[in-house]
């Protein structure tokens, strides 16, 4: 489970990291697409930093329509669209709740998942978010049936994203600017991926710091 | 990196202060949004709005005024603009008629006007698109995100703006839109790259030798790098990408547009203009109108790009109408 506190520092600590990963981000991303990736989601967490303050009162899901919302009005590109998707997705899929059971976490991860494949009409193996995010769903799913705690699944969640991420240099890219390059994309590892990935390297943090 | 800039925080807004200052008779900014829109509102016609990253200047703010756009959303350097810079450019120049989405094909640019159509939508603003894929470059297939939306949007512009301004149903205007989207073809060229203000350094290297054939307006890479050749066998390279894809019969007539790609003088697109008219007179094929200038640019990349738009006799009456804007003018 995870309090509403946890949320909110879920959503810091991962601002945080896009904040420090800003030039790892822009020069995987400078390999293969714009070169813009870490510069557009540091401006975006910067902006939703500055929002929190004025909805960190208000119910779960208002403070994940809120980020989503941010994102979406200061990220751009397509990172804008498809993080502010997921956001404002998950935070949909909680609607009412105090706090989040595993249910709901898994919940909103879906409606997440299914937010950026509605917005971006990606699957996975296309070289996209997708590919660190839908192995680390299934990781959390795969832990949490086997019978582990919430902070083992996501312990999981983490290293199956980052093997995605991984996954991804092997691949070509067919969506986005990277499939531009065709072959060329191949051993490049997908920026996007890789932010998603940061996102669940987050989320473990936050259930390890609590303990749940 | 030696730029004029203040601070690369504040580079678009302060280019879109300066663009104000510097021409009220053409373009006013929506309080508070990255939106120019015509100095007078135009009614009684579907209105245009177009946009982009920002970096392609005169694209897409230098082309709001008579016969062309009626408002551009200016997004950071090279990054579409949000759904909610889109939404407030499509309630601005609404008369009523409806509005029409010109907008590149970038995965980007298509999110974020698509959720600003939903919004306008939503309010019971009549919303059109059409999505520019003009470059040759890229492949079109199942397997890429399909052809960049390059220089020959802004015969999108030119010729479906012509057309509201007749009084053209919403309908009609995305008609012939698409019509010059099939008909227009882009290819272009690196000699050296850019550099995003945010970004501090160049996209891309490219040696003192080197040149890229097929680059995309944001310096993706193209379809080749080789050593640098002289300004015609680089054109005929170009052009034969180009009229292969296009496939025109001799007799047939064709606007051109020369397009430096912010960093290239004058000098040098009228010697790629040169070979470019060399060609298609060998071909057969008639040159109705030429645009020799910067029209598309990539900030500071030295480079060029050649764009063919195939003529019928609508679309040359369109070509041929009143355009008074910053950045291009019929008379």
């Amino acid at each position: 489970m995870a309090t509403k506190a946890d949320v909110l520092d879920f959503i810091r600590v991962y601002a945080d990291k896009m904040a420090e990963h800003r030039q790892e981000l822009t020069d995987y991303d400078q390999a293969i697409g714009d070169g813009d990736h870490g510069i557009n989601m540091s401006r975006g967490f910067k902006a939703v930093m500055e929002k929190l303050p004025t909805v960190e009162e208000k119910n779960i899901d208002d403070i994940l329509k809120a980020v989503g919302m941010t994102l979406v009005s200061t990220v751009g590109g397509a990172s804008g669209p498809l993080y502010g998707t997921a956001f404002m997705k998950a935070g949909a899929a909680v609607k009412g709740k105090e706090e989040l059971s595993n249910e709901d976490i898994l919940l909103a991860l879906d409606e997440a998942v299914g937010g950026i494949q509605f917005r971006g009409k990606a699957v996975e193996g296309e070289k996209t978010i997708l590919d660190s995010m839908i192995p680390a769903i299934n990781a959390i799913k795969a832990s949490l049936a086997d019978g582990k705690t919430m902070a083992e699944a996501l312990v999981a969640g983490e290293s199956a994203a980052w093997n995605g991420v991984e996954y991804t240099k092997t691949i070509i890219a067919t969506k986005g600017r990277a499939s531009y390059l065709g072959e060329r994309s191949i051993g490049h590892q997908d920026p996007g991926a890789t932010s998603m990935a940061y996102a669940f390297q987050a989320i473990n943090e936050v259930a390890q710091k609590a303990g749940n | 990196m030696k730029k004029f800039i203040n601070d690369v925080e504040n580079v678009e807004n302060e280019m879109l202060e300066g663009i104000v200052l510097a021409h009220p008779e053409y373009v006013a900014r929506l309080e508070g949004f990255d939106v120019l829109v015509r100095a007078d509102k135009k009614v009684g016609k579907v209105a245009l709005v177009s946009g982009g990253g920002s970096g392609h200047e005169p694209s897409h703010g230098g082309f709001v005024g008579t016969g062309m756009l009626d408002g551009a959303v200016a997004g950071s350097v090279f990054t579409s603009p949000t759904p909610d810079q889109v939404f407030e450019a499509i309630k601005a120049v609404d008369a009523g008629e409806g509005v029409l989405l010109v907008i590149k094909n970038y995965t980007g640019d298509i999110m974020n006007f698509e959720m600003a159509a939903e919004l306008a939508e939503a309010e019971g603003i009549k919303v059109a698109n059409v999505v520019t894929n003009d470059d040759v470059a890229v492949e079109d297939s199942l397997y890429t995100t399909g052809r960049r939306g390059v220089a020959g949007t802004v015969f999108v512009h030119k010729i479906a703006g012509a057309k509201a301004e007749t009084g053209a149903s919403l309908d009609d205007v995305k008609a012939v839109a698409q019509k010059v989207i099939a008909n227009v073809r882009t290819m272009g060229v690196a000699l050296k790259p850019c550099t995003v203000p945010a970004a501090g350094k160049p996209g891309f290297e490219l040696t003192e030798e080197e040149m890229e054939l097929g680059i995309g307006i944001h310096g993706e890479p193209g379809t080749e790098r080789k050593p640098i050749q002289t300004a015609d066998q680089i054109v005929d390279y170009l052009m034969e990408r180009i009229l292969n894809d296009m496939n025109p019969a001799a007799g047939d007539e064709v606007a051109v547009m020369i397009n430096g790609a912010g960093a290239t003088p004058p000098m040098e697109l009228y010697i790629l203009n040169r070979r470019v008219q060399q060609i298609l007179a060998d071909k057969g094929i008639k040159v109705f109108k030429t645009f020799v200038g910067d029209f598309m640019t990539s900030i500071d990349m030295a480079g060029a790009s050649i764009t063919l738009l195939k003529l019928d006799d609508e679309l040359k009456d369109l070509l041929l109408a009143k355009a008074d804007t910053i950045g291009f003018k019929m008379y």
